[in-house]
């Protein structure tokens, strides 16, 4: 009993150390948050949690289509990589997310809490509304002010409940001595609610309570798909710093958190691992993939005394490598502080709405405030005037341009998630807009960053089983290759014995009484010829050349023929060797590309397009392209990326296909074009109903015609983003 | 003119009632996967077990 209690409440337990370690992964993996980016239908939903609840030890699997996503609870007999593999095999694509790092119940419960403030608002409109008609159409003496009175019973409460968000953060921007688009909006609030008590008191003929409430309603209606959208992108922001569980191999095999390794740990990093410290090899020799942090396509041989960097996958041999440095003192954490730098400069983009509001705000305030003064000066009766100031703040009160905004980012943002895209950051679909050039990176980007076979049927059948039986083993990417397309073919292999990798070499083995070898060209004997190959040696026979070149990632011709017809500038900047990034760049069809370039020289190149005034978009997914990505305009990485690379871009496709990225130019163009004309909208309306107002005629059903028709409006502009072609 | 002194009462307890249902579902999280849910109900394989939470 107690051991069930100790493993339930990791927390709480007061077990030793090394019990805690030895069982860490056991607790972690009890509740599981994979990431789902292709699900899309019912039967998706069914193959998913049919092939999960099919794995031994998994007690419950819950698909949320909305969020893309399931959660699993498992006991200790199964682990993450099992049921990723199951779900690959089953033909869903699938990541691991940290699910502490999640916290979507944190996320959930402020959503439900502007979910019951607009069901409260809406409710007390709803109502107060109703009374409001029988004073329209003619209630007058008691009868009004009854109704008055019954509609401040339901309206003051409600908005002292619902309106609370805009308060908050109208009295924190004046604190901070700013004008924000909340500080009108309170104002209007407050001075609409209080007049009308006041009014109601002195058996007046006006009361705005339900302009009042109706202006809460449109606004928190604006303020919840806000939430939403930003909601799906913080909780895939999160989620992309989740995909890189962070977990190291001690030497006696105990898996650990990252965190708890210091300087001078011994780790065992196996084959198919990442790197998860800067290290130095202590024993072991092996083949690294470094790609993701340089874009060299092709495998570095490593042995005792080899320096390693975090974020570099081990491909062939296990390793013992001694800390250098962990964590935040890791080469992959440094890079962070030129990333930084090169952020500040983008951050200083003001979205639109803040562009809106900055002329906006105040001139609301110095409107009402005219008209104050100008009915005290004229008629002399300040009941009148500030009846009238109440009124001129109602109708300019920024409803529809509240709703402006969320409403077209949450039909573009749908739209493009449906496509595949995660809008990350609140401004990207504006600067999106704008953009001009293309900067694509080409290892992992509009590669696969994985080799595709180029001569199979060119090889003998026996040499080709013999090849296939050699490379079903091996987690070089030349083997897996090989492996693959044997297994395309029917997937026939030789009898092999005495199979051995020779790690940084090779894999040796005996056939038919003959040492057969499949590995590099100096191993084996063979000349090496300018391309990617491995070479088969059979007994005594001449070698044999397997020769690679890069496969394209799925929709990379697509994506850019369509960016060139429509204007853009396509650029393509690598770190590979020239010979392979001329032979990519003539495949897709850019004419502009440059090789061999340092991961600084990626991001100068990016700069110096800024400076000459261009508007750069930058497509990469690896360690050399994140300061190029932080110093875009604005960035895009596909989901097989780095987590350092994910985090920073604006933009993340969560599919394997690159074709969304000419969707989501076009999306954003015409996203950015709605946003203006929703603002045109909202100023025609003011412009009709302002004089209105400062005549002195503008009734509270004036007001609520006003603000219904323009909130309208304004969203079904925004709709029709979603049927776009 | 003296109904209203039952209607309005009536009619804001029936509101009332209505909003208090809204609590209840966005507490039972019956608005967390809408599009799942939509999905689900045309699957076959749910009938048996229905959403448990």
């Amino acid at each position: 009993m107690s051991y069930a209690q100790m493993s339930a409440c990791p927390a709480c337990s007061a077990a030793p150390a090394a019990e805690t370690t030895a069982r860490a992964r056991d607790v972690k993996d009890t509740h599981i948050v994979l990431s789902l980016p292709a699900i899309h239908c019912a039967a998706c939903i069914s193959g998913v949690e049919r092939t999960l609840m099919g794995q031994a030890g998994v007690k419950a699997a819950r698909v949320n289509l909305t969020l893309k996503r399931a959660q699993i609870e498992t006991d200790h007999t199964t682990d993450t990589e099992t049921l990723l593999k199951a779900l690959t095999d089953a033909g869903y694509e699938s990541y691991e997310l940290d699910a502490g790092a999640l916290s979507a119940t944190q996320t959930d419960r402020q959503g439900r809490a502007i979910l019951t403030r607009l069901a409260v608002a809406g409710f007390a409109m709803m109502n107060v509304m109703l009374l409001s008609v029988a004073v329209w159409s003619g209630a007058s003496d008691a009868t009004r002010d009854m109704f008055h009175l019954i509609s401040a019973v339901i309206a003051v409460p409600a908005i002292a409940f619902s309106a609370q968000p805009f308060f908050i953060s109208a009295s924190n921007a004046l604190s901070a001595r700013r004008l924000n688009m909340d500080v009108p909006i309170s104002l209007a609030i407050i001075l609409a609610a209080g007049m009308s008590l006041f009014e109601t008191f002195q058996s007046g003929s006006h009361a705005y309570f339900d302009a009042a409430l109706s202006l809460t309603f449109f606004l928190l209606a604006g303020r919840y798909l806000d939430y939403r959208t930003r909601s799906v992108a913080r909780s895939a922001a999160q989620e992309l710093t989740a995909l890189e569980v962070p977990r190291a191999t001690l030497e006696s095999g105990a898996i650990v958190p990252i965190n708890t390794v210091s300087k001078g740990d011994i780790l065992r990093v196996v084959p198919g691992a990442r790197v998860p410290v800067d290290g130095i090899v202590t024993q072991g020799a092996s083949e690294l993939d470094r790609s993701l942090l340089t874009g060299e396509t092709l495998p570095v041989g490593v042995d005792v005394g080899a320096v390693l960097n975090a974020g570099e996958i081990n491909l062939t041999g296990p390793l013992l490598v001694q800390v250098t440095a962990a964590g935040q003192d890791s080469s992959l954490h440094r890079l962070a502080d030129l990333v930084a730098m090169a952020e500040t400069s983008r951050n200083r983009y003001t979205s639109l709405a803040d562009r809106a509001a900055q002329i906006y705000a105040p001139a609301v305030h110095l409107l009402s405030f005219v008209a104050f003064i100008g009915w005290v000066w004229m008629s002399g009766d300040i009941r009148h005037a500030l009846n009238v100031a109440v009124a001129v703040l109602i109708i300019t009160c920024p409803c529809a341009l509240g709703l402006a905004v969320p409403a077209v980012t949450t039909a573009a943002s749908g739209r493009l998630f449906r496509a595949g895209m995660l809008i990350k950051s609140s401004t990207a679909l504006e600067r999106l807009a704008e953009i001009d050039t293309v900067v694509f990176d080409k290892t992992g980007t509009l590669t696969e960053g994985c080799p595709a076979l180029s001569n199979w049927h060119d090889i003998s059948v026996e040499n080709r089983e013999i090849a296939a039986a050699l490379a079903v083993g091996s987690a070089h990417p030349l083997s897996v290759a090989i492996a693959d397309e044997a297994k395309k073919l029917g997937g026939k292999t030789a009898p092999l014995r005495d199979v051995t990798e020779v790690p940084g070499q090779g894999v040796e083995a005996r056939w038919n009484g003959q040492v057969v070898r499949l590995g590099r060209a100096s191993w084996i004997g063979a000349e090496a010829l300018p391309q990617t190959a491995t070479y088969l040696k059979v007994g005594d026979q001449p070698p044999v050349a397997f020769t690679f070149v890069d496969q394209l990632r799925a929709g990379a011709q697509a994506a850019v023929t369509a960016l060139k017809a429509q204007g853009k500038h396509v650029v393509l900047l690598s770190g590979d060797a020239p010979a392979a990034v001329a032979d990519i760049a003539g495949r897709v069809g850019i004419e502009a590309w440059k090789a061999s370039c340092l991961p600084m020289e990626k991001a100068l190149r990016v700069g110096e397009l800024s400076r000459a005034g261009r508007k750069v978009l930058m497509v990469g997914d690896g360690l050399n392209d994140t300061a190029a990505l932080a110093a875009a305009h604005v960035s895009i990485s596909p989901a097989s990326a780095l987590d350092a690379t994910r985090v920073l871009s604006d933009i993340v496709l969560l599919g394997k296909s690159l074709a969304p990225i000419s969707e989501a130019t076009q999306v954003s163009v015409s996203a950015t074009r709605r946003i203006k004309e929703n603002f045109a909208v909202a100023a025609g309306y003011n412009m009709i109903a302002i004089p209105v107002a400062l005549a002195g005629f503008a009734t509270p059903f004036a007001a609520a015609l006003a603000m219904s028709l323009s909130s309208i409006t304004v969203s079904l502009n925004a709709l029709r983003l979603r049927g776009l072609k | 003119m003296n109904v209203l002194v039952f209607l309005i009462p009536i009619s804001l307890f029936l509101g009332g009632l209505g909003l208090v249902a809204f609590f209840w579902f966005i507490k039972s999280q019956q608005f967390d996967d809408p599009q799942g849910d939509a999905e689900r109900i045309l699957a076959k394989d749910f009938d048996d077990h229905p959403r448990s939470e």
